[in-house]
Protein backbone atom coordinates (compact mmCIF):
# COMPACT_ATOMS: atom_id res chain seq x y z
CA UNK A 1 0.00 0.00 0.00
CA UNK A 2 1.19 3.48 -0.83
CA UNK A 3 1.38 6.22 1.85
CA UNK A 4 -1.79 7.87 0.47
CA UNK A 5 -3.67 4.57 0.84
CA UNK A 6 -2.51 4.19 4.43
CA UNK A 7 -3.48 7.79 5.17
CA UNK A 8 -6.92 7.22 3.63
CA UNK A 9 -7.48 4.05 5.69
CA UNK A 10 -6.48 5.88 8.90
CA UNK A 11 -8.74 8.83 8.05
CA UNK A 12 -11.73 6.56 7.35
CA UNK A 13 -11.07 4.57 10.52
CA UNK A 14 -10.82 7.74 12.65
CA UNK A 15 -13.97 9.13 11.03
CA UNK A 16 -15.87 5.93 11.87
CA UNK A 17 -14.74 6.06 15.51
CA UNK A 18 -15.94 9.67 15.79
CA UNK A 19 -19.26 8.74 14.18
CA UNK A 20 -19.70 5.70 16.43
CA UNK A 21 -19.26 7.95 19.50
CA UNK A 22 -21.82 10.48 18.21
CA UNK A 23 -24.74 9.21 20.35
CA UNK A 24 -22.65 10.06 23.45
CA UNK A 25 -22.50 13.79 22.80
CA UNK A 26 -25.31 14.55 20.32
CA UNK A 27 -28.77 15.52 21.58
CA UNK A 28 -31.96 13.84 20.38
CA UNK A 29 -32.46 16.21 17.43
CA UNK A 30 -28.97 15.75 16.01
CA UNK A 31 -29.10 12.01 16.58
CA UNK A 32 -32.35 11.87 14.64
CA UNK A 33 -30.81 13.93 11.85
CA UNK A 34 -27.77 11.64 11.79
CA UNK A 35 -30.08 8.63 11.49
CA UNK A 36 -31.81 10.23 8.49
CA UNK A 37 -28.45 10.98 6.88
CA UNK A 38 -27.23 7.42 7.35
CA UNK A 39 -30.54 6.00 6.16
CA UNK A 40 -30.40 7.87 2.86
CA UNK A 41 -26.66 7.30 2.47
CA UNK A 42 -27.18 3.53 2.63
CA UNK A 43 -30.32 3.63 0.45
CA UNK A 44 -28.74 5.77 -2.27
CA UNK A 45 -25.47 3.81 -2.25
CA UNK A 46 -27.32 0.50 -2.43
CA UNK A 47 -29.47 1.89 -5.26
CA UNK A 48 -26.33 3.00 -7.10
CA UNK A 49 -24.73 -0.44 -6.72
CA UNK A 50 -27.29 -1.79 -9.17
CA UNK A 51 -28.44 1.21 -11.17
CA UNK A 52 -25.00 2.80 -11.60
CA UNK A 53 -23.36 0.14 -13.76
CA UNK A 54 -26.51 -1.28 -15.40
CA UNK A 55 -28.21 2.12 -15.98
CA UNK A 56 -31.58 0.61 -15.05
CA UNK A 57 -33.54 3.14 -12.98
CA UNK A 58 -35.35 1.30 -10.20
CA UNK A 59 -38.30 2.88 -8.39
CA UNK A 60 -38.75 -0.22 -6.24
CA UNK A 61 -36.77 1.20 -3.30
CA UNK A 62 -39.89 1.74 -1.23
CA UNK A 63 -41.19 -1.78 -2.00
CA UNK A 64 -38.11 -3.37 -0.39
CA UNK A 65 -37.93 -0.74 2.36
CA UNK A 66 -41.58 -1.28 3.28
CA UNK A 67 -41.26 -5.06 3.26
CA UNK A 68 -38.32 -4.73 5.67
CA UNK A 69 -40.40 -2.52 7.97
CA UNK A 70 -43.37 -4.91 7.88
CA UNK A 71 -41.22 -7.94 8.66
CA UNK A 72 -40.16 -6.17 11.87
CA UNK A 73 -43.77 -5.23 12.66
CA UNK A 74 -44.88 -8.86 12.26
CA UNK A 75 -41.90 -10.77 13.67
CA UNK A 76 -40.19 -8.16 15.89
CA UNK A 77 -41.92 -9.26 19.08
CA UNK A 78 -41.74 -12.98 18.32
CA UNK A 79 -38.14 -13.57 17.30
CA UNK A 80 -34.68 -12.41 18.37
CA UNK A 81 -33.57 -9.19 16.62
CA UNK A 82 -30.64 -10.66 14.61
CA UNK A 83 -32.96 -13.40 13.36
CA UNK A 84 -35.54 -10.80 12.30
CA UNK A 85 -32.87 -8.96 10.30
CA UNK A 86 -31.70 -12.20 8.75
CA UNK A 87 -35.24 -13.04 7.62
CA UNK A 88 -35.70 -9.52 6.26
CA UNK A 89 -32.48 -9.87 4.23
CA UNK A 90 -33.55 -13.27 2.90
CA UNK A 91 -37.04 -12.13 1.91
CA UNK A 92 -35.64 -8.98 0.27
CA UNK A 93 -33.21 -11.10 -1.75
CA UNK A 94 -35.91 -13.59 -2.74
CA UNK A 95 -38.24 -10.82 -3.85
CA UNK A 96 -35.46 -9.21 -5.88
CA UNK A 97 -34.61 -12.50 -7.59
CA UNK A 98 -38.26 -13.08 -8.58
CA UNK A 99 -38.71 -9.49 -9.77
CA UNK A 100 -35.30 -9.52 -11.47
CA UNK A 101 -35.84 -12.73 -13.41
CA UNK A 102 -39.23 -11.56 -14.63
CA UNK A 103 -38.28 -7.95 -15.49
CA UNK A 104 -34.58 -7.51 -16.19
CA UNK A 105 -35.04 -8.69 -19.75
CA UNK A 106 -37.24 -5.62 -20.23
CA UNK A 107 -35.84 -2.45 -21.73
CA UNK A 108 -34.89 0.40 -19.43
CA UNK A 109 -38.13 2.36 -19.66
CA UNK A 110 -40.38 -0.66 -19.09
CA UNK A 111 -38.26 -1.55 -16.09
CA UNK A 112 -38.80 1.90 -14.53
CA UNK A 113 -42.56 1.61 -14.87
CA UNK A 114 -42.63 -1.98 -13.66
CA UNK A 115 -40.65 -1.20 -10.51
CA UNK A 116 -42.92 1.76 -9.74
CA UNK A 117 -45.92 -0.52 -10.20
CA UNK A 118 -44.30 -3.16 -8.01
CA UNK A 119 -44.11 -0.81 -5.02
CA UNK A 120 -47.79 0.02 -5.43
CA UNK A 121 -48.68 -3.67 -5.90
CA UNK A 122 -46.93 -4.71 -2.69
CA UNK A 123 -48.61 -1.86 -0.81
CA UNK A 124 -52.06 -2.84 -2.06
CA UNK A 125 -51.42 -6.50 -1.20
CA UNK A 126 -50.50 -5.56 2.35
CA UNK A 127 -53.59 -3.35 2.66
CA UNK A 128 -55.79 -6.14 1.31
CA UNK A 129 -54.31 -8.65 3.72
CA UNK A 130 -54.59 -6.36 6.74
CA UNK A 131 -58.18 -5.34 5.97
CA UNK A 132 -59.48 -8.80 5.12
CA UNK A 133 -57.43 -11.11 7.33
CA UNK A 134 -56.14 -9.26 10.37
CA UNK A 135 -58.86 -6.56 10.27
CA UNK A 136 -56.45 -3.80 11.30
CA UNK A 137 -54.78 -1.29 9.03
CA UNK A 138 -51.87 -0.31 11.25
CA UNK A 139 -49.48 -2.21 13.47
CA UNK A 140 -47.53 -1.24 16.55
CA UNK A 141 -43.81 -1.95 16.54
CA UNK A 142 -42.86 -2.95 20.06
CA UNK A 143 -39.23 -3.97 20.07
CA UNK A 144 -36.45 -3.25 22.48
CA UNK A 145 -34.41 -1.08 20.10
CA UNK A 146 -33.29 2.42 21.07
CA UNK A 147 -32.41 5.35 18.80
CA UNK A 148 -28.76 4.68 19.61
CA UNK A 149 -29.12 1.08 18.43
CA UNK A 150 -30.71 2.26 15.19
CA UNK A 151 -27.85 4.66 14.63
CA UNK A 152 -25.16 2.05 15.24
CA UNK A 153 -26.88 -0.55 13.09
CA UNK A 154 -27.20 1.91 10.21
CA UNK A 155 -23.56 2.86 10.60
CA UNK A 156 -22.61 -0.81 10.42
CA UNK A 157 -24.80 -1.23 7.35
CA UNK A 158 -23.18 1.82 5.73
CA UNK A 159 -19.72 0.32 6.26
CA UNK A 160 -20.98 -2.98 4.83
CA UNK A 161 -22.53 -1.41 1.71
CA UNK A 162 -19.31 0.45 0.91
CA UNK A 163 -17.19 -2.65 1.57
CA UNK A 164 -19.39 -4.80 -0.68
CA UNK A 165 -19.44 -2.13 -3.38
CA UNK A 166 -15.66 -1.87 -3.24
CA UNK A 167 -15.27 -5.63 -3.51
CA UNK A 168 -17.76 -5.91 -6.40
CA UNK A 169 -15.94 -3.21 -8.35
CA UNK A 170 -12.78 -5.30 -8.14
CA UNK A 171 -14.45 -8.60 -8.94
CA UNK A 172 -15.32 -10.36 -12.18
CA UNK A 173 -18.96 -9.44 -11.48
CA UNK A 174 -18.03 -5.75 -11.35
CA UNK A 175 -16.15 -5.96 -14.65
CA UNK A 176 -19.05 -7.88 -16.21
CA UNK A 177 -21.46 -5.13 -15.14
CA UNK A 178 -19.30 -2.40 -16.64
CA UNK A 179 -19.34 -4.28 -19.94
CA UNK A 180 -23.11 -4.78 -19.69
CA UNK A 181 -23.54 -1.05 -19.06
CA UNK A 182 -21.49 -0.29 -22.19
CA UNK A 183 -23.03 -2.83 -24.55
CA UNK A 184 -25.19 -5.75 -23.53
CA UNK A 185 -24.80 -7.62 -26.84
CA UNK A 186 -21.02 -7.48 -26.58
CA UNK A 187 -21.26 -8.66 -22.98
CA UNK A 188 -23.21 -11.76 -24.04
CA UNK A 189 -20.67 -12.51 -26.74
CA UNK A 190 -17.87 -12.28 -24.20
CA UNK A 191 -19.43 -15.23 -22.38
CA UNK A 192 -21.17 -13.17 -19.68
CA UNK A 193 -24.45 -14.51 -18.32
CA UNK A 194 -26.08 -11.09 -18.42
CA UNK A 195 -29.31 -12.03 -16.66
CA UNK A 196 -27.49 -13.77 -13.81
CA UNK A 197 -25.14 -10.80 -13.32
CA UNK A 198 -28.00 -8.28 -13.23
CA UNK A 199 -30.23 -10.37 -10.94
CA UNK A 200 -27.33 -11.00 -8.55
CA UNK A 201 -26.60 -7.31 -8.25
CA UNK A 202 -30.28 -6.38 -7.97
CA UNK A 203 -30.59 -8.86 -5.08
CA UNK A 204 -27.49 -7.51 -3.29
CA UNK A 205 -28.85 -3.97 -3.62
CA UNK A 206 -32.31 -5.08 -2.43
CA UNK A 207 -30.91 -6.80 0.67
CA UNK A 208 -29.42 -3.51 1.86
CA UNK A 209 -32.60 -1.56 1.14
CA UNK A 210 -34.75 -4.14 2.94
CA UNK A 211 -32.42 -4.05 5.94
CA UNK A 212 -32.66 -0.25 6.13
CA UNK A 213 -36.46 -0.60 6.25
CA UNK A 214 -36.19 -3.21 9.00
CA UNK A 215 -33.73 -1.18 11.07
CA UNK A 216 -35.78 2.01 10.72
CA UNK A 217 -39.11 0.38 11.68
CA UNK A 218 -38.69 0.67 15.48
CA UNK A 219 -38.26 4.43 15.05
CA UNK A 220 -41.94 4.83 14.18
CA UNK A 221 -43.56 2.60 16.85
CA UNK A 222 -46.67 2.60 14.64
CA UNK A 223 -46.67 1.75 10.93
CA UNK A 224 -49.28 1.41 8.25
CA UNK A 225 -48.90 0.77 4.50
CA UNK A 226 -48.90 4.46 3.54
CA UNK A 227 -45.95 5.10 5.88
CA UNK A 228 -43.91 2.01 5.09
CA UNK A 229 -44.51 2.09 1.33
CA UNK A 230 -44.17 5.82 0.80
CA UNK A 231 -43.32 6.30 -2.92
CA UNK A 232 -41.51 9.60 -2.19
CA UNK A 233 -38.58 7.60 -0.77
CA UNK A 234 -38.02 5.90 -4.15
CA UNK A 235 -37.84 9.25 -5.92
CA UNK A 236 -35.69 10.91 -3.26
CA UNK A 237 -33.15 8.10 -3.53
CA UNK A 238 -32.99 8.48 -7.32
CA UNK A 239 -32.45 12.25 -7.04
CA UNK A 240 -29.69 11.80 -4.46
CA UNK A 241 -27.86 9.18 -6.52
CA UNK A 242 -28.14 11.31 -9.66
CA UNK A 243 -26.85 14.42 -7.90
CA UNK A 244 -23.81 12.57 -6.61
CA UNK A 245 -23.27 10.44 -9.72
CA UNK A 246 -24.41 6.81 -9.69
CA UNK A 247 -21.47 5.53 -11.72
CA UNK A 248 -19.12 5.95 -8.74
CA UNK A 249 -19.38 4.09 -5.46
CA UNK A 250 -19.00 7.29 -3.43
CA UNK A 251 -21.30 9.33 -5.73
CA UNK A 252 -24.73 8.57 -4.23
CA UNK A 253 -23.49 9.38 -0.71
CA UNK A 254 -22.23 12.77 -1.91
CA UNK A 255 -25.75 13.47 -3.16
CA UNK A 256 -27.53 11.95 -0.17
CA UNK A 257 -25.99 14.17 2.50
CA UNK A 258 -26.88 17.68 1.17
CA UNK A 259 -30.29 16.55 -0.12
CA UNK A 260 -31.28 14.88 3.15
CA UNK A 261 -30.47 18.15 4.92
CA UNK A 262 -32.40 20.10 2.27
CA UNK A 263 -35.46 17.82 2.46
CA UNK A 264 -35.34 17.97 6.25
CA UNK A 265 -35.26 21.76 6.11
CA UNK A 266 -38.03 21.95 3.51
CA UNK A 267 -40.41 19.63 5.31
CA UNK A 268 -39.92 21.65 8.51
CA UNK A 269 -40.24 25.10 6.90
CA UNK A 270 -42.52 24.52 3.92
CA UNK A 271 -44.48 21.36 4.72
CA UNK A 272 -47.16 22.14 2.13
CA UNK A 273 -44.91 22.87 -0.83
CA UNK A 274 -41.90 20.65 -0.12
CA UNK A 275 -42.87 18.09 -2.80
CA UNK A 276 -43.07 20.86 -5.39
CA UNK A 277 -39.62 22.15 -4.44
CA UNK A 278 -38.20 18.62 -4.52
CA UNK A 279 -39.53 18.31 -8.08
CA UNK A 280 -37.81 21.53 -9.11
CA UNK A 281 -34.56 20.36 -7.49
CA UNK A 282 -34.84 17.12 -9.47
CA UNK A 283 -35.21 19.02 -12.76
CA UNK A 284 -32.29 21.31 -11.97
CA UNK A 285 -30.00 18.39 -11.18
CA UNK A 286 -30.87 16.49 -14.35
CA UNK A 287 -30.30 19.60 -16.51
CA UNK A 288 -27.27 21.08 -14.78
CA UNK A 289 -25.41 17.95 -13.65
CA UNK A 290 -26.41 15.02 -15.87
CA UNK A 291 -23.44 12.93 -14.67
CA UNK A 292 -23.61 14.20 -11.09
CA UNK A 293 -20.91 15.63 -8.87
CA UNK A 294 -18.75 12.59 -9.68
CA UNK A 295 -18.93 13.38 -13.40
CA UNK A 296 -18.09 17.04 -12.77
CA UNK A 297 -15.16 16.03 -10.58
CA UNK A 298 -13.82 13.73 -13.32
CA UNK A 299 -14.07 16.50 -15.95
CA UNK A 300 -12.26 18.99 -13.73
CA UNK A 301 -9.48 16.59 -12.77
CA UNK A 302 -9.02 15.54 -16.42
CA UNK A 303 -8.71 19.19 -17.43
CA UNK A 304 -6.18 19.69 -14.66
CA UNK A 305 -4.22 16.65 -15.77
CA UNK A 306 -4.18 18.02 -19.31
CA UNK A 307 -3.18 21.55 -18.28
CA UNK A 308 0.52 21.24 -17.17
CA UNK A 309 2.04 20.42 -20.61
CA UNK A 310 0.42 23.57 -22.01
CA UNK A 311 2.03 25.76 -19.35
CA UNK A 312 5.43 24.07 -19.62
CA UNK B 1 -11.04 -30.70 -49.70
CA UNK B 2 -11.42 -34.47 -49.39
CA UNK B 3 -9.17 -34.53 -46.34
CA UNK B 4 -11.17 -31.73 -44.74
CA UNK B 5 -14.52 -33.26 -45.61
CA UNK B 6 -13.63 -36.54 -43.95
CA UNK B 7 -13.48 -34.86 -40.51
CA UNK B 8 -16.72 -33.72 -38.88
CA UNK B 9 -17.38 -30.03 -39.66
CA UNK B 10 -16.74 -27.44 -36.94
CA UNK B 11 -20.05 -25.81 -37.80
CA UNK B 12 -22.95 -27.61 -39.41
CA UNK B 13 -26.15 -25.71 -40.08
CA UNK B 14 -29.11 -27.56 -41.52
CA UNK B 15 -32.53 -26.34 -42.62
CA UNK B 16 -32.10 -23.16 -40.55
CA UNK B 17 -35.19 -20.95 -40.70
CA UNK B 18 -36.22 -17.70 -39.06
CA UNK B 19 -39.11 -15.41 -39.97
CA UNK B 20 -39.94 -11.88 -38.81
CA UNK B 21 -43.70 -11.67 -39.20
CA UNK B 22 -44.37 -12.57 -42.82
CA UNK B 23 -40.76 -12.03 -43.94
CA UNK B 24 -38.72 -15.23 -43.93
CA UNK B 25 -35.25 -13.76 -43.45
CA UNK B 26 -33.48 -17.11 -43.36
CA UNK B 27 -35.25 -19.84 -45.30
CA UNK B 28 -34.08 -23.47 -44.92
CA UNK B 29 -30.36 -22.68 -45.08
CA UNK B 30 -27.70 -25.44 -45.07
CA UNK B 31 -24.11 -24.50 -44.36
CA UNK B 32 -20.95 -26.19 -43.12
CA UNK B 33 -17.54 -24.90 -42.07
CA UNK B 34 -14.75 -27.48 -41.77
CA UNK B 35 -11.69 -27.23 -39.59
CA UNK B 36 -9.20 -24.67 -40.87
CA UNK B 37 -11.51 -23.48 -43.63
CA UNK B 38 -12.59 -19.94 -44.56
CA UNK B 39 -16.15 -19.93 -45.86
CA UNK B 40 -17.69 -16.81 -47.37
CA UNK B 41 -21.36 -16.06 -46.87
CA UNK B 42 -22.34 -13.79 -49.75
CA UNK B 43 -25.47 -12.19 -51.11
CA UNK B 44 -26.97 -8.81 -51.88
CA UNK B 45 -28.13 -6.47 -49.10
CA UNK B 46 -31.12 -7.80 -47.20
CA UNK B 47 -30.55 -11.40 -48.26
CA UNK B 48 -30.41 -12.63 -44.64
CA UNK B 49 -26.64 -12.99 -44.06
CA UNK B 50 -26.48 -11.04 -40.82
CA UNK B 51 -29.64 -12.75 -39.57
CA UNK B 52 -27.92 -16.08 -40.25
CA UNK B 53 -24.90 -14.98 -38.19
CA UNK B 54 -27.19 -13.74 -35.41
CA UNK B 55 -28.89 -17.15 -35.32
CA UNK B 56 -25.55 -18.95 -35.15
CA UNK B 57 -24.09 -16.73 -32.41
CA UNK B 58 -27.27 -16.84 -30.33
CA UNK B 59 -28.50 -13.24 -30.65
CA UNK B 60 -31.68 -14.66 -32.21
CA UNK B 61 -33.39 -18.00 -31.80
CA UNK B 62 -34.18 -20.03 -34.90
CA UNK B 63 -37.79 -20.97 -35.68
CA UNK B 64 -36.61 -24.34 -36.92
CA UNK B 65 -33.52 -26.15 -38.13
CA UNK B 66 -30.40 -27.26 -36.29
CA UNK B 67 -26.99 -25.70 -35.67
CA UNK B 68 -24.22 -28.02 -34.54
CA UNK B 69 -20.97 -26.52 -33.31
CA UNK B 70 -18.06 -28.82 -32.46
CA UNK B 71 -20.48 -31.73 -32.39
CA UNK B 72 -22.97 -30.08 -30.02
CA UNK B 73 -26.42 -28.72 -30.88
CA UNK B 74 -26.39 -24.98 -30.09
CA UNK B 75 -29.64 -23.81 -31.69
CA UNK B 76 -31.65 -21.89 -29.10
CA UNK B 77 -28.73 -21.76 -26.64
CA UNK B 78 -28.12 -18.33 -25.04
CA UNK B 79 -25.31 -16.30 -26.62
CA UNK B 80 -23.02 -16.39 -23.58
CA UNK B 81 -22.96 -20.19 -23.54
CA UNK B 82 -22.23 -20.34 -27.27
CA UNK B 83 -19.38 -17.87 -26.76
CA UNK B 84 -17.93 -20.02 -23.98
CA UNK B 85 -17.94 -23.04 -26.30
CA UNK B 86 -15.47 -21.17 -28.51
CA UNK B 87 -17.55 -19.33 -31.07
CA UNK B 88 -16.58 -15.66 -31.38
CA UNK B 89 -17.80 -12.90 -33.66
CA UNK B 90 -17.43 -9.29 -34.74
CA UNK B 91 -20.33 -7.03 -35.65
CA UNK B 92 -21.41 -5.35 -38.86
CA UNK B 93 -21.50 -1.97 -37.08
CA UNK B 94 -18.25 -2.22 -35.15
CA UNK B 95 -18.84 -2.49 -31.41
CA UNK B 96 -16.02 -1.47 -29.09
CA UNK B 97 -16.53 -0.58 -25.43
CA UNK B 98 -15.85 3.15 -25.72
CA UNK B 99 -15.80 3.89 -22.01
CA UNK B 100 -12.90 1.51 -21.48
CA UNK B 101 -9.23 1.35 -22.43
CA UNK B 102 -8.04 -0.83 -25.32
CA UNK B 103 -6.56 -3.33 -22.86
CA UNK B 104 -9.86 -3.58 -20.99
CA UNK B 105 -11.68 -4.22 -24.27
CA UNK B 106 -9.47 -7.24 -24.89
CA UNK B 107 -9.72 -8.28 -21.25
CA UNK B 108 -13.50 -8.46 -21.68
CA UNK B 109 -12.93 -11.47 -23.91
CA UNK B 110 -10.50 -13.10 -21.48
CA UNK B 111 -12.04 -12.75 -18.03
CA UNK B 112 -15.08 -14.99 -18.51
CA UNK B 113 -13.40 -18.17 -19.72
CA UNK B 114 -14.43 -21.50 -18.18
CA UNK B 115 -12.30 -22.50 -16.33
CA UNK B 116 -11.07 -18.97 -15.51
CA UNK B 117 -7.59 -17.86 -16.53
CA UNK B 118 -5.09 -16.66 -13.95
CA UNK B 119 -4.35 -12.94 -13.69
CA UNK B 120 -0.89 -13.53 -15.17
CA UNK B 121 -2.32 -15.39 -18.17
CA UNK B 122 -4.85 -12.61 -18.75
CA UNK B 123 -2.22 -9.84 -18.69
CA UNK B 124 0.08 -11.84 -20.95
CA UNK B 125 -2.76 -12.57 -23.40
CA UNK B 126 -3.86 -8.91 -23.54
CA UNK B 127 -0.37 -7.89 -24.69
CA UNK B 128 -0.09 -10.77 -27.15
CA UNK B 129 -3.52 -10.12 -28.72
CA UNK B 130 -3.00 -6.37 -29.05
CA UNK B 131 0.34 -7.08 -30.73
CA UNK B 132 -1.30 -9.68 -32.98
CA UNK B 133 -3.81 -7.18 -34.43
CA UNK B 134 -1.24 -4.38 -34.64
CA UNK B 135 -2.21 -2.35 -31.59
CA UNK B 136 0.94 -2.82 -29.50
CA UNK B 137 1.47 -0.03 -26.95
CA UNK B 138 -2.12 1.19 -27.30
CA UNK B 139 -3.35 -0.84 -24.30
CA UNK B 140 -3.62 2.14 -21.98
CA UNK B 141 -5.41 4.43 -24.43
CA UNK B 142 -9.18 4.94 -24.27
CA UNK B 143 -10.96 2.98 -27.00
CA UNK B 144 -13.07 6.05 -27.82
CA UNK B 145 -10.06 7.71 -29.48
CA UNK B 146 -9.33 4.97 -32.01
CA UNK B 147 -9.63 5.35 -35.78
CA UNK B 148 -12.11 3.19 -37.67
CA UNK B 149 -9.62 0.49 -38.68
CA UNK B 150 -8.18 0.40 -35.17
CA UNK B 151 -11.69 -0.09 -33.76
CA UNK B 152 -12.03 -3.06 -36.11
CA UNK B 153 -8.66 -4.40 -34.96
CA UNK B 154 -9.65 -4.02 -31.33
CA UNK B 155 -12.95 -5.80 -31.90
CA UNK B 156 -11.07 -8.65 -33.59
CA UNK B 157 -8.65 -8.87 -30.66
CA UNK B 158 -11.60 -9.13 -28.28
CA UNK B 159 -13.12 -11.92 -30.39
CA UNK B 160 -9.77 -13.77 -30.52
CA UNK B 161 -9.48 -13.42 -26.75
CA UNK B 162 -12.24 -16.02 -26.41
CA UNK B 163 -9.78 -18.58 -27.88
CA UNK B 164 -12.39 -19.42 -30.51
CA UNK B 165 -12.49 -22.50 -32.74
CA UNK B 166 -14.77 -20.63 -35.11
CA UNK B 167 -14.79 -16.93 -35.87
CA UNK B 168 -17.74 -15.13 -37.47
CA UNK B 169 -16.73 -11.92 -39.22
CA UNK B 170 -19.62 -9.68 -40.26
CA UNK B 171 -18.27 -7.35 -42.98
CA UNK B 172 -15.08 -6.93 -41.03
CA UNK B 173 -13.29 -5.53 -44.11
CA UNK B 174 -16.02 -3.05 -45.08
CA UNK B 175 -15.10 0.61 -45.05
CA UNK B 176 -11.34 0.12 -45.16
CA UNK B 177 -9.23 2.03 -47.69
CA UNK B 178 -7.16 0.01 -50.24
CA UNK B 179 -3.97 -0.14 -48.18
CA UNK B 180 -5.86 -0.98 -44.98
CA UNK B 181 -7.70 -3.67 -46.91
CA UNK B 182 -4.43 -5.42 -47.76
CA UNK B 183 -3.42 -5.36 -44.09
CA UNK B 184 -6.85 -6.70 -43.11
CA UNK B 185 -6.71 -9.55 -45.62
CA UNK B 186 -3.24 -10.55 -44.40
CA UNK B 187 -4.47 -10.52 -40.81
CA UNK B 188 -7.38 -12.86 -41.61
CA UNK B 189 -5.07 -15.13 -43.61
CA UNK B 190 -2.71 -15.36 -40.63
CA UNK B 191 -5.63 -16.50 -38.45
CA UNK B 192 -6.40 -19.30 -40.89
CA UNK B 193 -2.77 -20.36 -40.84
CA UNK B 194 -3.05 -20.67 -37.06
CA UNK B 195 -5.79 -23.22 -37.62
CA UNK B 196 -8.86 -21.07 -36.97
CA UNK B 197 -12.05 -21.75 -38.94
CA UNK B 198 -13.77 -18.63 -40.21
CA UNK B 199 -17.21 -17.83 -41.58
CA UNK B 200 -17.24 -14.36 -43.10
CA UNK B 201 -19.98 -12.19 -44.50
CA UNK B 202 -18.34 -9.92 -47.04
CA UNK B 203 -18.96 -7.68 -50.04
CA UNK B 204 -15.32 -6.94 -50.90
CA UNK B 205 -14.78 -9.24 -53.91
CA UNK B 206 -10.96 -9.09 -53.82
CA UNK B 207 -11.03 -10.34 -50.27
CA UNK B 208 -13.49 -13.10 -51.10
CA UNK B 209 -11.39 -14.35 -54.02
CA UNK B 210 -8.13 -14.34 -52.12
CA UNK B 211 -9.37 -15.65 -48.76
CA UNK B 212 -12.32 -18.00 -49.16
CA UNK B 213 -12.00 -21.72 -49.74
CA UNK B 214 -15.71 -21.98 -50.41
CA UNK B 215 -18.66 -19.60 -50.64
CA UNK B 216 -22.34 -19.90 -49.95
CA UNK B 217 -24.56 -17.33 -51.67
CA UNK B 218 -27.91 -16.25 -50.25
CA UNK B 219 -30.71 -14.28 -51.84
CA UNK B 220 -34.02 -13.39 -50.15
CA UNK B 221 -33.28 -15.82 -47.35
CA UNK B 222 -32.55 -18.81 -49.60
CA UNK B 223 -29.32 -20.47 -50.59
CA UNK B 224 -28.83 -20.00 -54.32
CA UNK B 225 -25.26 -21.23 -54.87
CA UNK B 226 -22.31 -22.92 -53.23
CA UNK B 227 -18.78 -23.64 -54.41
CA UNK B 228 -15.33 -22.14 -54.98
CA UNK B 229 -15.32 -18.31 -55.12
CA UNK B 230 -14.62 -18.10 -58.86
CA UNK B 231 -17.37 -20.65 -59.55
CA UNK B 232 -20.11 -18.96 -57.54
CA UNK B 233 -19.19 -15.44 -58.66
CA UNK B 234 -19.62 -16.62 -62.26
CA UNK B 235 -22.88 -18.40 -61.54
CA UNK B 236 -25.75 -16.81 -63.56
CA UNK B 237 -28.11 -17.05 -60.58
CA UNK B 238 -25.63 -15.13 -58.41
CA UNK B 239 -25.03 -12.44 -61.02
CA UNK B 240 -28.77 -12.07 -61.41
CA UNK B 241 -29.23 -11.76 -57.65
CA UNK B 242 -26.63 -8.98 -57.41
CA UNK B 243 -27.26 -7.12 -60.66
CA UNK B 244 -30.75 -8.14 -61.81
CA UNK B 245 -31.60 -9.56 -65.23
CA UNK B 246 -30.95 -7.70 -68.40
CA UNK B 247 -32.01 -9.33 -71.67
CA UNK B 248 -29.06 -7.85 -73.59
CA UNK B 249 -26.31 -9.21 -71.34
CA UNK B 250 -24.98 -12.70 -71.75
CA UNK B 251 -24.23 -14.38 -68.42
CA UNK B 252 -21.96 -17.02 -69.89
CA UNK B 253 -18.71 -17.25 -67.96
Amino acid sequence: MSPTHIAAVIAVGAGLVVLALLPRYADAYYLSLAISLLQFTVLATAWGLFSGPTRYVSLATTAFFGVGAYIVAVLGEVLAWPLVLLIAAAIGALMAVIVGISTLRLSGLHFVIFTFGLAELVRQLVIWYEVNKTRVLGRYVFVDITQNDIFWQLLGLAVAVFAIGWLIARSRLGFALRIIGEDETVAKHCGINVTLAKVTLFAISAVFITLVGAIMAPRWTYIEPSIAFNPTISFQVVIMALLGGAHRLWGPAVGAIPLTLLFEFLSARFPATSTLIIGVVFLLIVYALPTGVAGLWERVSRRRAAAPPVQA
Amino acid sequence: MTVLASSAPVLEVSALTRAFGGLVAVNVIDLAVHSGEIVGLLGPNGSGKTTALNLISGVLRPDSGTIRFAGQAINGMPAHRIARLGLARTFQLVRVLKGMSCAENVKAGLVFHRPPLSRGEIDESVDRLLRHVGLSDRGGLPAAGLTYIDCKRLELARALALKPRLLLLDEWLAGLNPSELLIGIELIRSLKEEGLSILLVEHVMDAIRSLCDRCVVMNSGRRIAEGRPDEVLADPAVIEAYLGVSPGVSTDA
